[in-house]
């Protein structure tokens, strides 16, 4: 439990970790994963899980259209804008 | 007695006999949150106490007391339409929301004012309202203290009688806890029975929003305005909403109510434990039949609790990416520093914290043990509600093992500061309603007791709750 | 050594709702940046997604036409990784438990070709790399796009097969009404799974991913490339890698992907915002039963009730509009050869000339029985009606009739005016006349060509042929 790699987490996450969070988490994420592994104990062979706690289903929305966002006044909040656009530093090309 | 310090339902009364005007009412509440908000004693219920600017629409005046003119406080993770929400976080920073949340529709429907938001933990991740990124929030029964979280603004700010109510967020415990510590009446409704559209979210198969009141009917009154089925939500239950006023005043004799073992079993503070025990003796003298009940996987609640809703908050909060709202770090040269400085410089510790274990629970190779077991064990805690709801109409605990604890007291262990939403938690996962109110004090503190109900059964649980409350 | 290929396919289609997946915004080609968002698909703090209930429909009813089956339990999962044009930083798709599982795609030459699974999913936005030197632009208008991915068995054998997998599917995707399938517009895209093993042996060889194939004729062409360079390097004792590679149109090869900082871990788990899903039989049954004619069973009809050739029956069946517009065509007027040859003929022609939908035509029925009517009834020259009448009535929605009077194009049967042009005709030809008379016969052939030029192509052929022979013998 002790060997999670902090660095690739945090990667997936993409956050920035200082190595000082680093070996913080490293400690505390362990200690949480080590008290969460009680759950080993429970038998759960044939449970199903549970990913709502209601049993709704088919929930549907009518396919009508709903006016769309003035996005020139979004725009203006947004961290960095070009005309129409958001804009962000520049992605190189695959096929570049 | 000054307008601030009325409860909703006796704001509404007055109103009935045209005893005051609305502009009276948000006068009175703007003035004691200016003066009091930011006193010596630092309550800092409120993300801001400057400038507030109520959000009310024209709506006809009612024949019977409601929420018509009635100023509601909301928690800082609620969208309203035009103002800047944060949840609590630097990431979030400059975001004005452009859509007002369905509970917020659903106020504004009623006639209600929507003024001041209140302050949170960081993303709802919380038992303390510590973490915010404006401050912590204390508790106006002690400064010294909490109080609780992660709707800390809200509980303390009803407390304070900075605000009538509020509304506040329960993921695991934020509503009830800091009603508990703070003295003030909370509920956590059924899941899907309040609409989460416009709430941000921290656990999307947990959340729910609630009101945090100072008396029972006040909350009776706010559920009746917010709840009820949402197109735009697909969780939301198609359900009948009855009218929760409706049930108060009623005697609650022979009522069955679960004592479940698990919670009264060895840990539980000897103060707590004695005042919740006299509660049960109360609520016996009013004819209500105490039975034992166990809810067997109880215990592993906080387990599962820090596997799903971590896992959950981890894909929920991918969205601040500082692409499109809030904060970005500008000096960011390529795509993955700017997404890595924005979420690093623009989230507080415990978010990451949750963050790297959520994304650890659902990464390749590890999602079985962790994800997938929990949400196995999720399903056996629910059907130990399922089974001990069969026998008994209400089943009542502490709300948490011990009152309000003091700032930074727990700060530096996690793992201990998760714990003290142990008798929480498990309605969350099972999806039942919950509610807390005063029960006691124990040294001059607030003792919250808990009664959890079957789903969509509210109607109930104020039934109980107020016959608790009114009685001596 | 000769190698073998296996290929399998992953298409995307744009299902064709009037609105995105999860959220009420319209679905447009075209619009301008980032006018078709709202809070929902622009992944807003605080909001939900609802599915378009006519989405799961169109969905159902390809997964039916694929002859595949609906699955009992149905959900959505995320699928969480950061890029710019993805709002959420997770995609809603299906992981474990999607709409459809199985069926197949049947070739001419009767090869079932299987599926694995169809799911829902919604599209990504759009980045835009081109405008600005330090930055990448992001059009969200796309994200939440319905989509339906269809993921072939690896069970391709051939660039060829893959082409025509690729044909039947859309045709059957467009008969049934589930998508525009505009390749132009992004409606289809498509990726290819190649691998190649030796012919003596049975272990599949490492596949190899295509991106970026924007044409059927690309697919074809980058699985032909593909197969090429495996069996290269694999012949030249290489170890092929797995990987991801672009196909690049305009030099016609394939190109590695740069490779990631890191391997992917999508996290996929269950989206707790959506509910799960189920079909009930007598649905399934019902929707089954609704489903249009599919592409095989037209043409086998159009063979069958109009007499067609396999290749007519091909042609006029290979679009939806073009069926429907042939069988309305019929109805009016039963010679069914003469009006496959019209659409095969002159109204393929303006269609592929101009890029056009037979739809997007101002041609309806009438109008082509208008032509065709004149044609039969010899108001008019086969010719006349094809080159000076057919393109103002699909241009321009006009009555064959009024073309015709128009421009005078009226066939003349008339003795005394063919005789009056063939009289001119012989007298301004007097040495082919004579050559006539020395007893070459095709110089009669000459002079006809040279009436019908003088009446202005006026003139019933056959009368004027009839007409020139008496005229040449009674000059002699």
């Amino acid at each position: 439990m002790s060997d999670i790699d902090l660095k690739h987490i945090a990667r997936l996450s993409r956050l920035h970790l200082t190595d000082e969070e680093i070996r913080y988490f490293q400690t505390q994420v362990a200690q949480i994963l080590a008290f969460v592994d009680k759950l080993k104990e429970v038998d759960v062979k044939d449970v199903e899980p549970t990913s709502h706690p209601l049993a709704l289903q088919n929930v549907f929305r009518e396919d009508t259209v709903v006016p769309s966002l003035a996005i020139e006044e979004f725009l203006k909040k947004s961290p960095r804008a070009r005309g129409r656009f958001f804009e962000v530093p520049k992605i190189i090309e695959d096929n570049a | 007695m000054e307008l601030n310090q009325l409860t909703a339902y006796q704001l509404a009364e007055l109103y009935q006999k045209n005893g005051c005007t609305q502009k009276d009412a948000v006068d009175s509440l703007k003035k004691a949150i200016e003066t009091k908000d930011r006193d010596a004693r630092q309550i800092h219920a409120y993300v801001t106490a400057e400038n507030l600017s109520p959000r009310h629409r024209k709506a006809e005046k009612t024949s019977k007391p409601s929420l018509w003119g009635v100023p509601i406080a909301i928690k800082d993770n609620i969208c309203v339409e035009g103002e800047e929400i944060t949840c609590g976080s630097k990431i979030l920073k400059g975001f004005v929301s452009p859509y007002n949340a369905t509970v917020i529709e659903k106020l504004l429907n009623a006639g209600a004012i929507v003024l001041g938001r209140t302050n949170m933990d960081e993303f709802a991740f919380g038992s303390s309202c510590e973490t915010s990124c404006y401050g912590p929030t204390r508790n106006p029964r002690d400064p010294e203290r909490v109080p609780g979280g992660s709707s800390g603004g809200s509980a303390a700010a009803v407390a304070d009688h900075t605000a009538i109510a509020a509304l506040g967020s329960d993921t695991g415990g934020s509503i009830r806890q800091p009603a508990a510590f703070c003295g003030v009446v909370g509920m956590k409704p059924t899941y899907g029975r309040v609409s989460r559209y416009g709430l941000i979210a921290f656990a999307s198969s947990l959340d729910q929003i609630g009101p945090i009141t100072k008396d029972v009917r006040d909350n009776a009154m706010i559920l009746n305005a917010i709840a009820g089925y949402d197109t735009k939500d697909s969780s939301s239950a198609n359900v009948p909403v009855p009218d929760y006023m409706e049930f108060l005043g009623k005697s609650i004799k022979g009522m069955k109510i679960g004592k479940p073992k698990e919670y009264f079993a060895a840990g539980l503070g000897g103060e707590t434990e004695k005042i919740i025990n006299q509660s049960i003796d109360k609520l016996k003298s009013l004819g209500a039949e105490i039975v034992d009940v166990s809810l067997p996987h109880t215990s592993y609640s906080v387990n599962v609790y820090y596997i799903v809703a971590p896992s959950e908050a981890s894909s929920n909060l991918a969205r601040f990416d500082g692409v499109r709202f809030g904060f970005r770090d500008k000096s960011a040269k390529t795509l993955l520093e700017m997404y890595e400085n924005s979420r690093g410089q623009g989230f507080g510790a415990e978010v990451k914290r949750r963050i790297i274990l959520g994304t650890y629970s659902l990464s390749s190779g590890y999602y079985d043990a962790y994800y997938l077991k929990a949400m196995k064990v999720r399903t056996k805690i629910k059907d130990d509600f399922d089974q001990a709801f069969k026998k008994v109409d209400a089943i009542v605990t502490p709300t948490a093992p011990s009152p309000a604890f003091k700032l930074g007291e727990k700060t530096t262990n996690p793992l201990e500061m998760y714990l003290s939403d142990i008798y929480t938690i498990s309605a969350n996962l099972a999806g039942v309603p919950a509610i807390s109110l005063p029960c006691g004090l124990a040294s001059k503190l607030p003792i919250g007791i808990q009664f959890m109900g079957k789903p969509f059964d509210e109607g109930n649980l104020y039934k109980l709750a107020h016959a608790f409350e009114q009685a001596k | 050594m000769t190698m073998i290929p296996t290929i399998g396919l992953e298409v995307h289609v744009q299902l064709k709702s009037k609105t995105k997946i999860f959220c009420g915004c319209e679905l447009k080609f075209a619009s301008p940046p980032n006018s078709q968002v709202c809070p929902v698909c622009l992944g807003l703090p605080g909001v939900l997604p609802v599915l378009n209930q006519e989405v799961f429909n169109l969905g159902l009813r390809a997964v039916l036409a694929m002859n595949g089956t609906v699955s009992k339990k149905i959900k959505f999962d995320r699928k969480n990784y950061y890029y710019p044009d993805l709002p959420k930083g997770y995609q809603i798709s299906q992981f474990d438990c999607p709409l459809g599982q199985g069926g197949f795609i049947e070739l001419a030459s009767r090869k079932k070709v299987k599926l694995n699974r169809a799911h829902l999913e919604e599209d990504a936005g759009k980045l835009i790399h081109d405008q600005s030197p330090d930055s990448s632009l992001v059009d969200l208008n796309r994200a939440g796009t319905p989509l339906l991915e269809i993921v072939s068995e690896p069970e391709i054998d051939s660039p060829e097969e893959a082409y025509e997998y690729l044909t039947n599917l859309k045709a059957i995707l467009k008969s049934v009404g589930v998508s525009e399938c505009d390749m132009e517009k992004g409606h289809l895209r498509c990726d290819a799974n190649v691998s190649v093993r030796k012919n003596t042996s049975d272990k599949l060889g490492r596949r190899v991913e295509i991106k970026n194939l924007n044409s059927f004729k690309a697919v074809k062409a980058a699985i032909e490339h593909e197969i090429k360079r495996q069996s290269e390097a694999v012949n030249a004792g290489q170890i092929i890698a797995q990987e991801t590679r672009l196909w690049d149109d305009a030099r016609e090869k394939t190109f590695t992907m740069r490779s990631k900082e890191e391997a992917h871990d999508y996290r996929y788990f269950p989206e707790p915002d959506l509910v799960p899903f189920s079909v009930a039989e007598e649905v399934i049954e019902a929707a089954r039963k609704a489903l249009p004619e599919l592409p095989k069973a037209k043409r086998e009809r159009f063979i069958k009730e109009y007499g067609l050739s396999e290749y007519d029956a091909v042609l006029l069946t290979g679009e939806i509009g073009i069926a429907q517009f042939f069988e309305s065509t019929v109805k009016l007027n039963s010679n069914f050869k003469a009006v496959a040859n019209w659409m095969t003929g002159p109204v393929f022609a303006y269609l592929g000339e101009n890029n056009k939908n037979i739809e997007e035509t101002k041609l309806s029925p009438a109008l082509l029985i208008g032509i065709l009517n004149l044609v039969q009834e010899n108001k008019v020259s086969l010719q006349a009606a094809k080159e000076k009448i057919f393109p103002d009535v699909i241009a321009q929605g006009r009555e064959a009739k009024e073309v015709m009077k128009e421009k005078g194009l009226e066939q003349v049967s008339d003795d005394s005016a063919i005789e009056g042009w063939i009289q001119e005709a012989i007298q301004a030809n007097p040495k082919v006349v004579q050559d006539y008379k020395s007893g070459k016969e095709t110089a009669a052939m000459f002079l006809v060509g040279q009436t019908m030029k003088k009446s202005q192509g006026k003139a019933n052929p056959g009368k004027v042929l009839e007409l020139m022979k008496k005229a040449l013998n009674a000059h002699a």
